[in-house]
């Protein structure tokens, strides 16, 4: 045991120093790249064929006004803003009495809904985008033979359904986890106190989960608003399209014409919004993360 | 009314009609627990149902012609080299990305929470970035990392091996894979980091304490106090590491490569993905995703039967 100590004790500066070094070497690699994004963006496109370490030589902001408007960026983030918020709307609003009952009520077929939520935890959206893809499609086929009007694709408020849908899981985990913690007196008191059911949930326990309900949003709205895949298969018109699937394109459409400015700008635009949430609530989303448990 | 005042003896109307009440708590019930339920039934419990089923029909997609054929679209998958490249590639980004973000996570989180570090906060705080960024955005930038000409990595490397023949990161079939997996272990290390130190966190710092007075050296802690304790949370990521890396590929395969140079990238789902929309081979494609599904079960089965320890209570 001496023996190690004297190993590791006899220079614990240079393993102090050996640790900054490996800190600030990943530290690096992570801010470097996000750091020369903000920086390429306001660089004119010649630059692009230069040095692509060099700083820009002026502060060219067309790259955004191009991103926002030629590359309709501003479009995209109007129909991503759109859809996040619905989503998360619904989410809330339909998760939180769920779980909240299938938390605090004893009642016949609770086992079976509890089991089958914490299986929707295994159930990946990539597996399933395919036939949900299909059975909406089918919806659409049907209602264009009945009416004339497809209804289900390419509709920004059945996305936001889906995205509510797909996040139900562990949504109603994790508030029923907070749930279950808490005594029962809280509603034994209300009822004494003639408070009916729907009283005592939406006045009672309900705000007392507004923390968990916050931790919920946050995450989800991380989820939502870098979807990529479920909202490229539904949506399949070229004027609908949410941020991400923007700029996958734009990714794509830079690779003929070229537009590096408007690509960077592009970039920003769609991490500028989680970056400054990140920065404002990074205590809270850490903690919640091992709060909630373990999601990937 | 105010509720929260807790009051005397419950005075519950004992002559109210007690159905009545219990007719009222059923449809309380049913109108909180229902929404939730047909939601997740129509979009979720179905198409899973679905994919199970489909995968035993031939099927071309829009038209309503669907041949019930069995197993076949398995045999099929079984004798496709491309599945097998597919198959290949995620094999070997599952090993990597867990072994090294495993790795990498542990020692960082280890240090930020047992040494004294200045600015801690701050480093907890970038390592975490990548985490709340798009597959996209991050598809993006290695991207621009990766490019042959004015590629970040390349004209980095140019000062040392000059720059007349790039290397083609996203262009060389060997090469391509590897060049993913950086991707993916530099978006994951922060997030299973925080997650370990959450659970480092949790070590009562008496043991450490007393392991000093004893003389034993920060590695001899890490290894006979951290890792032993933090083990049961060390045993769940690994399956979250398998589940997310079949998951996260995709995801940046799809966008960073599209499964080029010819196939050389693909990976389960993107080959499912492929199959399913570009071919529009919807049961052969759904074939794929029960063959994923199952692999990665069976997978997450045997690691949770191999890394088993006995627990250790503190």
């Amino acid at each position: 045991m001496k023996k190690e100590k004297q190993q590791f004790g006899a220079s614990p500066k240079i393993a102090k120093v050996f640790i900054y070094l490996i800190l600030a070497l990943l530290a690096i690699t992570i801010l470097v790249p996000v750091a020369w994004v903000f920086v390429a963006s306001i660089k004119e496109n010649s630059e692009f064929y230069r040095n692509p370490w060099a700083l820009p030589q002026g502060f060219h902001f067309q790259n955004f006004v191009d991103a926002w408007q030629t590359a309709s960026m501003g479009d995209y983030m109007l129909k991503s803003v759109l859809v996040t918020a619905l989503a998360l709307f619904l989410l809330v609003i339909i998760a939180l009495p769920a779980a909240y009952v299938l938390a605090r009520f004893r009642f016949k077929s609770r086992a079976i809904w509890n089991t089958l939520f914490m299986a929707g935890l295994f159930i990946n959206v990539n597996y399933i985008v395919v036939p949900i893809f299909l059975m909406l499609n089918n919806g659409d086929m049907f209602l264009r033979k009945a009416t004339g009007h497809p209804f289900f694709l390419n509709n920004i408020f059945i996305l936001a359904l889906v995205y509510a849908a797909t996040a139900l899981p562990f949504t109603v985990y994790l508030l029923s986890g907070y749930f279950k913690s808490l005594a029962k007196d809280y509603e034994e008191a209300a009822y004494v106190d003639g408070a009916g059911y729907f009283y005592t949930m939406v006045r009672v326990i309900i705000p007392m989960a507004k923390p968990s309900v916050v931790t919920v949003i946050l995450f989800n709205f991380l989820a939502f608003w870098n979807e990529y895949i479920i909202s490229m298969t539904l949506l399949t018109k070229p004027e609908l399209k949410t941020l991400p699937v923007g700029l996958m394109n734009l990714m794509a459409a830079q690779k003929s014409a070229v537009q590096y400015g408007q690509l960077y700008a592009g970039l920003v635009i769609v991490m500028l919004p989680t970056l400054i949430l990140y920065m404002c609530v990074q205590k809270k989303l850490t903690q919640g993360m091992t709060l909630g448990g373990l999601k990937g | 009314m105010v509720v929260g005042e807790l009051c005397s003896p419950a005075i519950f109307s004992s002559n109210g009609d007690e159905s009545m009440k219990k007719k009222r708590r059923g449809g309380f019930i049913v109108a909180c627990v229902a929404p939730a339920v047909i939601l997740f039934i129509i979009f979720m419990i179905i198409p899973t149902i679905d994919v199970f089923r489909m995968s035993l029909y031939k099927w071309g997609g829009y038209t309503a012609n669907k041949t019930f054929v069995g197993l076949e679209n398995f045999k099929k998958l079984s004798q496709n080299p491309k599945f097998y490249q597919a198959f290949q590639n995620s094999i070997l980004l599952i090993v990597i990305v867990t072994l090294v973000t495993f790795c990498l996570a542990l020692i960082f989180a280890a240090i930020l929470s047992r040494e004294k570090i200045k600015g801690q906060n701050f480093f907890r705080i970038v390592f975490y970035i990548p985490n709340i960024l798009s597959v996209v955005v991050i598809s993006a930038i290695f991207s621009a990392i990766y490019d042959p000409n004015q590629g970040l990595l390349n004209s980095f490397l140019s000062l040392f091996r000059g720059g007349s023949d790039p290397i083609l990161w996203l262009g060389k079939p060997k090469l391509v894979i590897y060049s993913v997996a950086i991707a993916m272990i530099w978006q994951a290390v922060g997030y299973y980091m925080v997650m370990y130190m959450a659970s480092m966190a949790n070590v009562p710092e008496s043991l450490y304490e007393s392991a000093s007075l004893e003389g034993a050296g920060r590695l001899t802690q890490f290894f006979s106090i951290t890792l032993p304790l933090v083990w049961t949370n060390i045993r769940t990521t690994l399956t979250f590491f398998i589940i997310s890396t079949i998951n996260m590929s995709f995801l940046m395969v799809k966008a960073m490569t599209n499964g080029g140079p010819d196939g050389a990238s693909n990976v389960f789902l993107s080959y499912m993905y492929q199959e399913a929309y570009t071919n529009s081979s919807y049961g052969y494609g759904m074939a794929i995703g029960v063959a994923v599904f199952v692999f990665s079960f069976a997978l997450a089965g045997i690691l949770n039967a191999v890394t088993k320890r006995d627990e250790i209570e503190f």
